[in-house]
C-alpha cells in the first residue's frame, strides 16, 4: 500500500475539523477526496504532511509518518501541491523548480527531470527566467505540479489544482496529470472541488462531509450513486 | 577640492563598514521580519575575539579568519538558544530578547576585557600606497574588504544551491518545509552568516575607532539608517545605502555641521526615510487588501 490513513483527527487549536477520516491507497493510483466548503479535504491533505496537529495512524509505504515533520515528510517522497499553489514568487521560474528537487542528490537525474517538465508544461520552458510572481495563475498552477514533479515523488499530494483555471485549461491540466501518472509511476491524491473532472482521472474517490468519510468505491460507483449525482455532479 | 576628496573617499571606506552591517541586519530582517539590535554588540564581541587572538601572537590573517569562523558559530548558536525558543513569541518579547542580548554582551565584553579603550592593529601599512594621498592604506584596504564580503555573500546567495534554499525559507517558509528544506537551520544559518559579516566590520571599523565594548553603538545607528535608506528588505539597497550614508555623514561632518553633530546625520536619515519613503529607495512596497 502507499497510504494507509486511520482513525485520523486533526484539529486547528481548539477547532476539530476532521473526526476519524480513514482510507487508503494502491501504489501509483490516483484516489480522490471529495466534498463541499469546509468538509475538511485540504485539512486532511495538511495532516498528512505533519502541517497540522494530527491523532491517529498514517503509514506511508508501510513507515508511519504521523507526527513527524514536514520536511521529514517530503524527504519521504510525499509532494504536497498546495492550496494557494505556494509559488515563491520573486524567485525565478527555474529556480522554483530547482527548489523541488533540492533533498535530491543525483544531479544529472535532476537535469533529466527538468527537461521532461519542460516536456509536459512547455510555457515554463519560455518563462524560465522570469520571475515567478509575474507569471499567469494558470502558469503558477503549472508550476506547482512541476515543482512537486521534480521531488521524484512516490505520491502527489494535489490540493484544488482547478482553481481559478479556465475550463479549457483545467481539461488540459488534467490530461498532463494523467499522463504523469502513467508514464512516472507517481500516486496522486486529489483534492477537488470539480467532482466529473476528479472521478474522470481517479480510480477510486472518498466523499468527505463535515470531516468524516460518508462514502467510499471505485470512481464508476462514486459516478452512479444518486446522492453524489444530485449534490456534487449537477444532473 | 583636495579636502573634499579626501572626506569622499575616507566616507567610502566607513561607508563600506555600514554596508556590511547593513547587510547583516537586512539578512536577519529578511528571514524573521525583525531589525537585530544586539547586532552590533555582536559585531564588538568578535573583536574583542580577534583581539585576544593577536595578542596571544596569532598573525593578522590566521587570527581574521579564525574569527570569522568563531562568529559564524557564535551567531549559530545564538539563534538555536535564545532566538529559537522566542521565534513564534509576540514581537515585543523578541525586541526585549534582542534588547537583553545587547545588554549582556556588552557588559560582559566590559567585565572580561575592561572599559579602557584599547588599539586595534591594522594589517594594512601606515604610509599611503601607490603615492594617492587621498585615502589612507587602511581605508582602501577596509573598502577592498567590503567589496570582497559583499561579492562573497552575492556568489552564495545567487548560485549554489544552498544560499537558494536560504532566500527561499525566508520568503516562503511553509512552501520552503514542503519541498524538504529544514527551515529552521537555514534562519541559523543566516544568523551566523550575519554574525561572521559583522565580524568583518568590527574587524575593519576597530582601528578607527578604537575597540572598547561601546565602539558599534553610533556604527549600528548609521548602519540601522543604511539599511532603511536602501529599503530594510533590499540586500543591494543596504549595501548602496552603507556607502551613501558614509560619504554623507564624513562629508557633512566636514563641511557644514561639524563633527560633533554627525551622529544626529544618522537620526535625522532614520526619521526622514520613515515619514518620507518608509520602503526606503529599493524596498518593496506591500499593498494590502482589507
Amino acid at each position: 500500500m502507499l497510504l494507509e490513513v486511520s482513525g485520523l483527527h486533526a484539529a486547528y487549536g481548539a477547532t476539530r475539523v476532521i473526526h476519524g477520516i480513514g482510507f487508503a491507497m494502491e501504489e501509483k493510483s490516483i484516489t480522490a477526496l471529495l466534498g463541499a466548503n469546509g468538509a475538511g479535504k485540504t485539512t486532511t491533505l495538511r495532516a498528512l504532511c505533519g502541517m497540522v496537529k494530527t491523532e491517529g495512524e498514517i503509514r506511508f509505504r508501510g513507515e508511519r509518518i504521523d507526527g513527524r515533520s514536514t520536511e521529514d515528510i517530503a524527504r519521504l517522497g510525499v509532494a504536497h501541491v498546495p492550496d494557494g499553489r505556494g509559488t515563491f514568487l520573486n524567485l525565478t521560474t527555474e529556480e522554483n523548480l530547482r527548489l523541488g528537487a533540492y533533498t535530491r542528490k543525483d544531479r544529472a537525474a535532476v537535469e533529466a527531470d527538468l527537461e521532461r517538465v519542460f516536456g509536459y508544461f512547455p510555457q515554463l520552458r519560455e518563462r524560465r527566467g522570469q520571475q515567478a510572481g509575474t507569471l499567469s495563475g494558470g502558469e503558477q498552477q503549472m508550476l506547482a505540479v512541476s515543482r512537486a514533479l521534480m521531488l521524484a515523488p512516490k505520491l502527489m499530494l494535489l490540493d484544488e489544482p482547478s482553481f481559478g483555471l479556465a475550463p479549457l485549461l483545467v481539461r488540459e491540466l488534467f490530461g498532463i496529470l494523467r499522463a504523469i501518472n502513467e508514464r512516472e509511476r507517481v500516486g496522486m491524491l486529489l483534492v477537488e472541488q470539480n467532482a466529473a473532472m476528479a472521478l474522470d482521472l481517479a480510480d477510486r474517490a472518498y466523499l468527505i462531509e463535515t470531516g468524516r468519510v460518508v462514502l467510499a468505491g471505485s470512481s464508476s460507483e462514486i459516478k452512479s450513486n444518486d446522492a453524489v449525482r444530485r449534490s456534487y455532479l449537477g444532473y | 577640492m583636495d579636502a573634499f576628496l579626501h572626506q569622499v573617499l575616507a566616507g567610502l571606506a566607513t561607508g563600506g563598514i555600514y554596508a556590511s552591517l547593513a547587510l547583516a541586519l537586512v539578512m536577519i530582517y529578511q528571514a524573521t521580519h525583525l531589525v537585530n539590535f544586539a547586532q552590533g554588540e555582536m559585531a564588538m564581541f568578535t573583536t574583542y575575539i580577534a583581539w585576544s587572538l593577536i595578542n596571544a601572537g596569532m598573525p593578522y590573517w590566521p587570527a581574521f579568519l579564525l574569527t570569522v569562523g568563531i562568529a559564524f558559530i557564535f551567531g549559530i548558536l545564538i539563534e538555536r538558544i535564545v532566538i529559537r525558543p522566542v521565534e513564534n513569541a509576540p514581537v515585543l518579547v523578541v525586541v526585549v530578547v534582542f534588547i537583553g542580548l545587547l545588554v549582556i554582551l556588552n557588559s560582559v565584553a566590559g567585565w572580561i576585557y575592561t572599559y579602557t579603550i584599547k588599539s586595534f592593529p591594522s594589517p594594512f601599512p601606515p604610509q599611503p600606497v601607490l603615492g594617492i594621498h587621498y585615502i589612507s592604506a587602511h581605508e582602501l584596504g577596509a573598502i577592498g574588504v567590503t567589496l570582497a564580503v559583499l561579492a562573497l555573500l552575492y556568489a552564495f546567495f545567487r548560485f549554489t544551491p544552498l544560499g537558494l534554499a536560504m532566500r527561499a525559507a525566508a520568503q516562503n517558509p511553509e512552501s520552503s518545509r514542503l519541498v524538504g528544506i529544514r527551515v529552521g537551520w537555514m534562519l541559523a544559518l543566516g544568523w551566523g552568516l550575519a554574525a561572521a559579516v559583522g565580524a568583518v566590520a568590527g574587524m575593519m571599523v576597530a582601528p578607527i575607532v578604537y575597540l572598547d565594548p561601546n565602539m558599534m553603538g553610533g556604527i549600528l545607528l548609521y548602519a540601522f539608517a543604511a539599511a532603511l535608506l536602501g529599503g530594510i528588505d533590499s540586500p543591494g539597497g543596504a549595501v548602496l545605502g552603507g556607502f551613501a550614508v558614509g560619504v554623507l555623514e564624513n562629508v557633512l561632518g566636514a563641511f557644514v555641521i561639524g563633527n560633533e553633530l554627525k551622529l544626529a546625520v544618522a537620526l535625522v536619515l532614520i526619521v526622514g526615510v520613515l515619514l518620507v519613503k518608509p520602503s526606503g529607495f529599493f524596498g518593496r512596497v506591500y499593498v494590502t487588501r482589507v
